[in-house]
């Protein structure tokens, strides 16, 4: 742990308020970061976390409040003036130029070694520098299109590292990471913290707010509700202290009838963005009743497979048969009327459209359906029960059904895209990460809504980065490594050990080798 | 037919062909500048057209074709400063700001013209510079070491542009903010500023088109550009954002417009093929438009105004 008492502060923010139509994001907020400490923001999604951020990064303007900044008052008006104070973000949603390479977004914005001339060859070294000494792999030639996830916030918390910031905001940056990739970043944040920067961290993973931070604030509904050190506190004090309730964080499963098949995958093929193999020889079934789980790293062809199953990328070979249809040749909507239901991974991107209205994202996928449309015509009446009653069981925050679902804070617009997905009844349910980004508020129901379907007799095919959801909710779990299906477990067999092993691509044969030479548990977890 | 098919007819079409080609070559460059920040400017036709009525009058005020061209750049370059504070400032909807830029184009050029000149009067127009050396080539040097200096400037502002584009700080920012421009905000980077520039430049070039067709031709009238600015737009598209994919589109451009040009002259078409055969160079720019141009390329953010805090 880092100091928690010595030193000025680097950041204080006193009396920060700021009102939207129709809420007020944040109420007098006091908050303070001191150089070399985590200090965390905790809270339920529409707490008023990104929008405080979002006021110090100089991208929304105070309404009243003072930022100062070792001791002196400073006015921050844009991203410029913050950058220009030694601040950096890394924003809850990627903030990278898809068509750049990993250099050039790195540069963007800095002033080139050459004048007029762009040279990237220096950006390029001192980014495999720096990719040494804080361990981060990134290719700097590589474009950011190609990148998975995980890549992509690699190369966020490169850009904050090469602008070598001196305060650093961190806005849900494990919320895409595996466990691996997230113990990776707290080393590299340690040795940011070490060399005396302050850090202000966002999570809604617990046990990463308590493994990290220094101090805890918690907001709710824009206020500071809370102020705590891990030491003095626990995870489900925690939960308790953002909700305002108690939460259960372990889902509750029930006996579920397993029946026939629903999703057949047979030695599919898919491929990737660069035009190579990202899913090879992929066979797996999902009965009715049934979870299956996907667990591995990022960009080991997930995406990939869930995006073949959807119908949004072609299988170069192979067949995937769902409720009895081969659907490999089929549209994304035809693969929907035959009862599919897809919560893609990247939900801003796949999911949702920032100008549509909350109501009209609901819709989205059943418009032209009975009862949301009747001959031809919106039935109004109908839409906004329906979405009303979606806003209000998936605990969606919102002012109005009207509002533009890009005013909505990132956890809420997650939530308005699974509560689509699970409102049209699916019989099978190919959910990519979904509770990602989400409060343990949230997850919770999610994990509810999950169970409960699949006591309906649903077949799910749940691809999950967190080992803890994925061993909480699956039947079965199967880790996908390189495109392949490196072995399948049963949940009574599954260990967050064995699941680790098979994601580094150890079979499990190799496994049990290795542990008959080593004492057990010193596995590479 | 035989009488097209000599060497000489060939090489003077091809000159020609080049000649044709640059003020389509000028105005896209412009307009590709600024689709890759983002921004769509429909109002080329109409910017060219000022440049040109403001070339023609300079030039033929002053007797200063150079003073001529410094016109037409000033017209475009105000133009641009214009239309960026109605599309920036005012964030004013993008395509119908560029039809309301035509039509002010349109009819100010041809006011000024009635009100100001009156009765057509030629002026002596752009003359062609052999470059030494070079000039001296057989056939290459005929056909593209003799021209006026405004083909010199049109086809180097290719490399120039695509330098500028992929080699220079500022390129970068013109590329991340016609795809991301929160991206570039984030991080400090301009996005009104950017596009400032990019418009301003932009037009400026549309405004050098203009006075390009009008020196070429040696006159002005009404409707000067007859469709050249948005055939300009089409070749942007035609060549998915990059300055070699619009060059390539506007010699295609140029080189069929010479060859039709070239028959008529010839008498191989009359009447009214002539007229339909006249109609080519449009035909063929949409139909290779809708087989050959595909939206990869395209700015993610092109139309798109930027808000901050969104
Ligand atoms: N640009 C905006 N316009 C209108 N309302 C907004 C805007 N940005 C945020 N809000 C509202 O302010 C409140 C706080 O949002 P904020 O994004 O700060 O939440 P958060 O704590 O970051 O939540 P999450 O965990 O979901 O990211 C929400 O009710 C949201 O709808
Ligand atoms: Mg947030």
């Amino acid at each position: 742990m880092g100091p928690t008492t010595a030193g000025s502060p680097l950041l204080e923010l006193e009396g920060i308020t700021k009102r939207f139509p129709g809420v007020v994001a944040n109420d007098r907020v006091d908050f303070d970061v001191r150089p070399g400490e985590v200090h965390t923001l905790l809270g339920e999604n529409g707490a008023g976390k990104s929008t405080l951020m979002k006021i110090l990064y100089g991208l929304y303007h105070a309404d009243e409040g003072e930022i100062r900044l070792r001791g002196e008052p400073v006015t921050i008006d844009s991203p410029s003036d913050a950058i220009e104070q030694g601040i950096g973000m890394i924003h809850q949603h990627f903030m990278l130029v898809p068509t750049l390479t990993v250099a050039e977004n790195v540069a963007l914005g800095l002033p080139s070694g050459r004048r007029l001339l762009q040279d990237l060859s220096p950006v390029q070294q001192r980014i495999r520098e720096l990719s040494e000494i804080y361990g981060l792999q990134v290719d700097p030639d590589a474009y950011i299109w190609q990148l998975a996830v995980g890549e992509r916030q690699r190369v966020e918390i490169m850009k904050a590292i090469y602008r070598d910031v001196s305060l650093l905001i961190l806005d849900e940056p494990t919320s895409v990471l595996t466990p691996a990739e997230v113990d990776d970043l707290f080393v590299t944040l340690r040795q940011m913290t070490d060399g005396g920067r302050g850090l202000v961290f966002i999570s809604h993973k617990l046990h990463e707010v308590m493994s990290l931070s220094d101090r805890i604030t918690v907001l709710r509904g824009g206020r500071v509700t809370g102020r705590t050190v891990p030491s003095e506190t626990s995870r489900e004090q925690l939960a308790h202290m953002m909700v305002g309730r108690e939460v259960r964080l372990a889902p509750n499963r029930s006996e579920a009838d397993v029946a026939d098949a629903r999703l057949t995958i047979s030695a599919l093929e898919v491929l990737g963005d660069r035009g190579t193999p990202a899913v090879t020889d992929f066979d797996l079934e999902v009965r009715s009743g049934e979870v299956v789980g996907i667990a591995g790293v990022s960009g080991n062809g997930q995406r990939e497979l869930a995006e073949a199953l959807a119908g949004l990328r072609p299988a170069a070979s192979g067949t995937v048969v769902m409720n009895g249809v081969e659907t490999t040749a089929k549209t994304p909507k035809e693969i929907r009327r035959l009862g599919v239901s897809y919560i893609p991974e990247e939900r801003m991107r796949d999911g949702a459209i920032g100008e549509f209205s909350v109501a009209e994202n609901l819709i989205l996928t059943s418009h032209d359906l009975p009862p949301t449309s009747r001959r031809g015509f919106l039935n109004f009446k109908q839409i906004e029960t329906g979405c009303s009653d979606l806003v209000r069981r998936f605990t969606v925050k919102t002012p109005s059904l009207e509002t533009p679902t890009a005013n909505l804070s990132g956890g809420n617009i997650q939530k308005l895209i699974i509560a689509r997905e699970l409102s049209g009844e699916p019989e099978v349910l190919i959910a990519s990460q979904p509770t990602r980004g989400v409060d343990i508020g949230a997850a919770e129901y999610i994990h509810t809504v999950l169970m409960d379907q699949r006591a309906g007799g649903i077949a799910i095919l749940l691809i999950s980065e967190d080992l803890d959801e994925v061993i909480g909710l699956s039947d079965r779990i199967a880790v996908m490594f390189e495109g392949r299906v490196m072995g399948i477990l049963d949940q009574e067999e599954a260990t967050v050990q064995r699941l680790g092993l098979l994601m580094a691509g150890v079979s499990d044969g190799e496994a049990e080798e290795r542990a008959g030479r080593q004492p057990a548990g010193s596995g590479p977890v | 037919m035989s009488d097209f098919l000599t060497v000489s007819v060939l090489l003077a079409t091809l000159a020609s062909g080049i000649r044709l080609a640059t003020p389509f070559l000028l105005a896209a460059l412009g307009e590709t500048i600024g689709q890759r920040s983002g921004v769509l400017n429909l109002g080329v036709e109409g910017v060219m057209l000022l440049g040109a009525y403001g070339a023609y009058y300079a030039t033929l005020r002053t007797d200063s074709i150079l003073f001529g061209i410094l016109v037409s750049l000033i017209v475009g370059g105000v133009m641009g400063i214009v239309y960026g504070v109605v599309t920036l400032a005012l964030k004013a909807e993008q395509g119908i700001s560029g039809i309301g830029i035509f039509i002010f184009g349109l009819g100010l050029s041809d006011l000024l013209f009635q009100k100001q000149v009156g009765t057509p009067t030629p002026i002596d127009g752009l003359g062609d510079v052999a470059v030494p050396l070079l000039g001296d080539l057989p056939w290459v040097g005929e056909v593209i070491f003799h021209q006026n200096v405004l083909v010199y400037v049109a086809f180097l502002l290719v490399p120039v542009l695509w330098f500028v584009i992929n080699r220079t700080p500022f390129g970068l920012n013109v590329r991340a903010v016609g795809e991301t421009p929160e991206a570039a905000d984030s991080l400090g980077v301009s996005v009104d500023r950017t596009r400032y520039i990019t418009i301003f430049v932009g037009n400026a070039m549309a405004g050098l088109a203009g006075g390009a067709l009008a020196l070429e031709l040696g006159i002005f009238q009404q409707n000067l550009t007859n469709g050249h600015g948005f055939i300009a737009i089409a070749l942007v598209y035609f060549g998915a954002w990059r300055p070699s994919g619009v060059m390539a589109g506007a010699m295609v451009f140029g080189l069929v417009s010479a060859t039709v040009l070239q028959w008529k002259t010839l008498g191989i078409v009359v009447g009214t093929t002539a007229s339909i055969v006249g109609m080519f160079p449009a035909v063929l720019t949409i139909l290779v438009l809708v087989l050959v141009s595909r939206r990869t390329g395209q700015p993610s953010a092109l139309t798109r105004p930027f808000e901050r805090g969104h």
